[in-house]
């Protein structure tokens, strides 16, 4: 674990990155020119928040200015988990990242040590992608779909210390 | 701490359908709005709406909670929150959902869902989310959700991440701009 080069990072973000990342995760103007009104209760640009939003994407610490979608409201998704031996978990991870249905993919300490979501038009392609992970890897897909949703998502107050 | 209060519930019933002709809106919007002076309008012109059709759709969509929220979308780890864990409890099935919104209540916790269990393999069914700066600080946060919501005799588990093979938004529909590889995220 070397938090070094990823403290620095943070460290390095002035306020005006910081309020864009911090205070605009939800409620994201709905008017013709919405980089404009962020700009005007900023205090700055609408250039510089354009080009901050620009960068911040760049360098990777915002994937996106956008919706995030209710789990099922558009088209069929699911986690799914798979117990693969240690020696091929590189190569079936790259497998599993080749299908473009997969957004999400990642190692996690358990038995079940694959974790990755599939997002899919309807059921039948998103149980068709999984069988063809299966028949790809050789390994058995757990599928473990969303049966209820508990969580408001007001996005996440991220604090800079 | 940092517990936020939330209210309401998640599980209600939209007040609207998504249909077809939504479908040119949600392939252009999946990836992200365009770091445009008029970001509705470049995408009004992508898929011949107007600009104010595209702002009342996502509106409408935002009201009727097929879209949770908009915004900017951060990506956890690259701000310093080194340390994500998938926390996993097996919880009876009739009390699922009031520990579910007991769990949900932590402004730490990014999802909180119920899912099947696969047995045997798998035995929880009861999912949250939490990020924290390292393990130290997501394992404070593991004890104080069981404190709070009397879990101590709940069996549990928490999955830290190793390495992430992959992240980026899901794809609902062939995007009108399929990216490959890195930028694709």
């Amino acid at each position: 674990m070397m938090p070094n080069m990823e403290q620095q990072k943070v460290q390095s973000l002035d306020k005006l990155e910081q309020s864009l990342l911090n205070d605009f995760q939800q409620g994201f103007p709905l008017s013709p020119t919405p980089f404009a009104e962020m700009a005007e209760q900023l205090g700055v640009s609408e250039e510089q928040v354009i080009s901050k939003l620009e960068k911040l994407q760049s360098h990777g610490a915002v994937s996106r200015v956008g919706p995030v979608f209710r789990p099922h409201a558009v088209g069929a998704s699911t986690l799914a988990a798979m117990s693969v031996p240690e020696s091929r978990l590189e190569e079936v991870a790259e497998q599993v990242n080749s299908f473009d249905a997969v957004n999400h993919n990642y190692e996690r300490e358990h038995k079940l040590n694959l974790w990755f979501v599939a997002t899919a038009a309807n059921e039948e392609k998103l149980q068709q992608v999984l069988q063809e992970i299966e028949a790809t890897t050789g390994i058995e897909v757990i599928a473990l779909p969303m049966l209820e949703d508990y969580h408001i998502d007001l996005g996440f107050d991220l604090q800079w210390t | 701490m940092d517990m936020r209060t939330r209210q309401g519930s998640n599980t209600e019933h939209p007040i609207i359908e998504l249909c077809d002709a939504d479908q040119p809106l949600i392939a252009a919007i999946q990836r992200g709005l365009p770091l445009t002076s008029r970001p509705y309008n470049t995408i009004a012109e992508q898929i011949g709406w107007s600009e104010e059709a595209v702002i009342q759709r996502i509106e409408a969509l935002q009201q009727g909670g097929i879209i949770k929220r908009l915004g900017v979308i951060v990506r956890h780890r690259e701000l310093g929150y080194r340390a994500n864990a998938m926390v996993v409890w097996d919880v009876p099935d009739n009390e699922v959902a009031e520990l579910g919104r007991c769990l949900s209540g932590f402004e730490f916790v990014t999802l909180c869902y119920r899912r099947p269990r696969h047995l045997p393999q798998w035995s929880y069914n009861l999912f949250c989310m939490i990020h924290g700066r390292d393990r130290e600080a997501v394992m404070d946060k593991f004890n104080l959700m069981i404190e709070s919501c009397g879990l101590e005799d709940i069996p549990k588990a928490v999955l830290f991440s190793r390495r992430r093979f992959k992240q980026r938004g899901a794809l609902y529909r062939p995007s009108p701009t399929t990216q490959t590889g890195e930028s694709s995220r």
